[in-house]
């Protein structure tokens, strides 16, 4: 029998060892595939078990770690003391709601993922005694003072202020309105949920400073102006006739003032009273694809750069069936129209911060940037941000006349709500019409500094559902929020 | 050295290997350094040399490996079923004092001859099938998700079918030793009392939904009368029945369906009806929800596993993740917290225990002996593979316990059982040895 048994045997221990190489397979090869399925919640506790680096912004902690024991395990879970101030920013890191903002796209530097060699080693030693990994801290360029000012000047208004420093690219505000307690998102989420402002769906969640698509109205007339001082075809002083209305396609477009006919003018007065005639005409002239083509220099149709996710930055252009499309023709797109703003072209505040800030900062686009620098839970700096140039989209001489242009608006035309006593502010007011009257979206960017001296702040303001035009409504948002940034680096 | 004194040695060891494990499960859920495990350590401890000392007087010549593995992984066992959960891991320490209870017993009434039992096999075949059947019984058996396999017996609540499958190898060994010349030479009328009390208890085990009991005993059927007879065309025909069976069972029972789809494809990605509510669901969060939750737990352990007491088993808000864990899914725990190295090793441990198992039957001189060895070491190993294959995804999941570590009395129990005629066999084998 003998015979026999030694076959049972020998089957009895293949199954033992078919068991130790199914759990081989299990915990080598498979290992990193299921560890990256979705679905799979012991690596979202063991995020949890990381200490995240700390978010700040100057003189402001704007998220920071609360420790809960459970079962053994000390768990680290977030809290925002600065409430719906940065939410839009910040984001969340939440265990119901997974993760948005930086906390989203900085998540490998928050969690000590990222990092150099040494540190790996030293991370790998505090894992096998048992003390917690401690992620690097991200220090932001947010001014918020001039943050909470801007919320609280939106107050129930749906909209969005950004504003930058044209010099180096740092953003100093990003305010959404409605905004949200990125505190509840975890617990009491539906208290999200209920928040109401004045549109609807309110979409606290939606970071309209960067995913907030509007028609851009007469502020894209510094696009416009600057295509055309770009091509040589027309100077500041280039005469034009100004009928109260201009004939595009057939069709007759009217002035935002057609009683009022300005008559015999040149560019410069065109865009200090916002002339849309004049633009009309130049539209026409040049052609869409080459005002397309500026647009494009100063970031258009690409997401504008930022340390954001990706998902919450939305570019900027002609959008088609609701998807950003570039026409292949000339003759696809009504430049004229398009040349103040309307046609198909919607963008983000965002943008058009860029362009105020790029035509401020004698035409150079700096990079933008919210990570100022990266630091290491000992305290020593891991990585810094340096300003960068992201493009040049107008020539030193038109982005000052332009400028100047933007300045007599302020002093005199569309934008004296902006004006700021000391200090020298350029800017364009927008009253895009969405169709329904009374219902416009209203828009002020604006660049302003001391005189004589680059500009140290470039501002937009978007605000949906307004029944006044946006030097009533916007110009005194960016004017309030430009003098919070100003006046805290100093009066001149 | 003496059998005994080797397995005295060999205990030393084991005891050191499992008092690390008892201080780490101890030192880990308390996060400081801390001496509570040691009663614990000591109470195990002093169960094994009770056990060494009565083998010792009734088993002398035995096989010296088997007690001290077996003690190795039951400790284990204990280790993880405390971790996951403390009451139970004092109500499993009660359990393997029984075990060892029974273990003594059973050494000490069969230490002459444990080949009276062969006289009574009928006895053993037929209990086998009334042990299946008390669940069944109106209030006696109680239901435990949706499965009948317990019966209440004052405070505890038993499981007989785990009994049952040692009194069945009984029961086979003495038949086949009796009739295995007969049945090689093919006479159908041999087959009868056999096909009787097996089938019994196979429809038994079908009807009550236990996929996993009848497939283990469908196995160690199988194995013994292919060791009995010689004959692997039984095994073949016996193969092919059960994959009829299997096909009518498959049609019939929707329990049966639902565990094949999940083995085949545990995840989607789309979302198919869920057998549990109706509703349309990922199959990772419906009906595979157990077996892709224990995947992710085994894949967590890596090479070296997380260190016991660190593995996670709850979600961030403290909910446990794997339903079952400290019973069918005992593996998956271990597999995280000990990594590839301990959980080979473990297995490696349950080989041991097979290998020796098999050599008692290869070393015993009768028939009876023979076969009574190799369907319980046979059995230890398919209940093995059954249990953990299926959680390892390697055949579909029936939930029977892994031998000496999953939670739970009546598999403690039976198995020192197990434990006993082994030694049993192995003793007489030695002691009469021919030399």
């Amino acid at each position: 029998m003998n015979r026999q048994v030694t076959r049972v045997a020998w089957t009895a221990m293949a199954l033992i060892v078919a068991l130790i190489l199914g759990t081989t397979y299990w915990q080598t090869w498979a290992r990193p595939g299921l560890a990256a399925r979705q679905d799979n919640e012991i690596q979202r506790v063991a995020e949890f078990q990381v200490r995240r680096g700390l978010i700040l912004a100057p003189g402001r902690v704007l998220a920071r770690n609360r420790a809960v024991k459970r079962n053994g395990k000390t768990l680290y879970f977030r809290r925002y003391p600065q409430g719906k101030l940065t939410a839009n920013v910040v984001g969340y890191s939440t265990a119901a709601r997974s993760r948005a903002g930086l906390e989203k796209s900085m998540n490998g530097v928050l969690t000590g993922t990222q990092q150099n060699l040494s540190s790996l080693v030293e991370r790998q030693l505090d894992e096998a005694r048992g003390k917690p990994i401690v992620g690097d801290t991200v220090v932001t360029t947010l001014d918020v003072h001039a943050q909470q000012v801007a919320l609280e000047q939106l107050g129930r208004t749906c909209g969005a202020v950004v504003a930058l420093d044209p010099r180096s690219g740092k953003l100093l505000v990003m305010a959404s309105s409605p905004s949200y307690n990125p505190n509840f998102v975890e617990t009491q989420f539906s208290k999200v949920g209920k928040i109401t402002a004045n549109c609807r769906p309110a979409a606290p969640l939606v970071n309209r400073a960067s995913q907030g698509l509007y028609p851009p109205g007469s502020t894209f007339k510094v696009v416009t102006a600057s295509a055309a001082l770009e091509s040589n075809r027309f100077a500041p002083d280039s005469e034009f006739v100004d009928p109260g209305y201009c004939i595009a396609y057939g069709k007759r477009v009217n002035n935002f003032d057609t009683e009022r006919p300005f008559g015999r003018l040149d560019l410069a007065t065109a865009l200090k009273y916002s002339v849309n005639s004049v633009f009309c005409n130049i539209g026409k002239a040049l052609g869409a694809k080459r005002i397309l083509e500026q647009a494009k220099k100063f970031g258009f149709y690409e997401r504008p750069p930022l340390e954001t996710p990706d998902g919450e930055r939305y570019p900027s252009g002609l959008y088609r069936n609701g998807e950003l499309w570039y026409p292949t023709h000339d003759s696809d797109v009504d430049a004229g129209r398009m040349a103040f703003g309307q046609e198909r072209l919607l963008v983000t505040p965002m943008q058009m911060a860029m362009v105020a800030g790029a035509i401020g900062n004698a035409g150079i686009l700096m990079r933008p940037y919210v990570v100022d620098r990266i630091v290491s839970p000992r305290g020593t700096t891991v990585s810094r941000t340096e300003p960068e140039r992201l493009d040049r989209p107008v020539g030193p001489l038109n982005a000052r006349d332009i400028g100047d242009m933007m300045v007599s608006a302020v002093q005199g035309g569309t934008g004296t709500a902006a004006q700021i006593p000391g200090y020298r502010i350029g800017g364009k007011t927008g009253t895009a019409e969405t169709g329904v009257a009374g219902l416009n979206t209203t828009w002020f960017i604006a660049f302003a500094g001391k005189p004589n001296a680059r500009p140290e702040v470039a501002i937009a303001v978007a605000l949906e559902r307004q029944s006044l035009t946006g030097g009533a409504t916007a110009a005194p948002i960016a004017r309030a929020v430009m003098e919070a940034i100003l006046s805290a680096r100093g009066n001149p | 050295m003496s059998a005994r004194n080797r397995e005295l040695a060999t205990l030393l060891l084991a005891g050191i290997i499992a008092s690390t494990a008892f201080a780490s499960a101890w030192i880990s859920g308390l996060a400081a350094i801390d001496y509570g495990w040691l009663p614990w350590a000591a109470v195990f401890g002093a169960m094994v040399i009770v056990a060494h000392a009565v083998a010792r007087w009734t088993v002398p010549d035995a096989d010296p490996t088997l007690l001290p593995l077996v003690a190795l992984i039951s400790a284990i066992g204990l280790v993880f079923v405390y971790r996951i959960n403390p009451d139970d891991g004092r109500r499993q320490l009660v359990w393997i004092a029984v075990g060892f209870t029974v273990f003594c017993l059973a050494l000490v009434w069969l230490r002459y001859d444990y080949r009276v039992l062969e006289r009574y096999k009928y006895v053993f075949g037929v209990s086998a099938i009334v042990l299946l059947m008390l669940p069944s019984v109106p209030g006696l058996g109680q239901e435990v998700n949706g499965v009948k396999l317990w019966v209440d017996v004052g405070p505890l609540r038993f499981q007989p079918g785990e009994i049952a499958k040692i009194f069945l190898v009984i029961f086979l060994a003495g038949y086949l030793r009796d009739k295995r010349e007969a049945l090689a030479r093919g006479r159908l009328k041999d087959f009868g009392p056999l096909l009787v009390i097996w089938g019994a208890a196979m429809l038994v085990l079908v009807q009550t939904s236990d996929l996993g009991s009848a497939l283990l005993n469908f196995g160690i059927f199988l194995a013994m009368v292919y060791a009995a007879t010689a004959r692997f065309s039984f095994v073949l025909a016996g193969l092919v029945l059960f994959a009829g069976g299997a096909a009518v069972l498959y049609d019939s029972l929707s329990r049966v369906q639902q565990r094949v789809t999940v083995w085949l494809q545990p995840w989607t990605d789309e979302k198919v009806v869920c057998s549990i509510n109706g509703r349309l669901e990922y199959r990772q969060n419906c009906d595979s929800y157990q077996l892709v939750k224990s995947l992710y737990s085994i894949a967590n352990g890596g090479y070296g596993g997380t260190g016991i007491g660190r593995g996670t088993f709850e979600t961030v808000d403290g909910t446990p993740l794997i339903p079952y864990l400290q019973t069918d899914f005992v593996y998956s725990a271990i597999a995280q917290e000990l990594g590839l190295i301990g959980a080979a090793a473990v297995l490696l441990l349950f080989l041991a225990v097979v290998a020796r198992g098999m050599r008692v039957a290869l070393i015993a001189h009768d028939g009876f002996s023979k076969l009574l060895a190799t369907g319980l070491a046979f059995g230890f190993a398919l209940q093995t593979f059954i249990i953990v294959g299926g959680v390892l995804r390697l055949v579909p999941l029936t939930g029977i316990t892994l031998p000496f570590v999953s939670y739970g009395g009546s598999s403690v129990v039976s198995n020192f059982l197990l434990l006993a005629l082994l030694l049993l066999v192995s003793h007489r084998a030695v002691r009469t040895a021919p030399s």
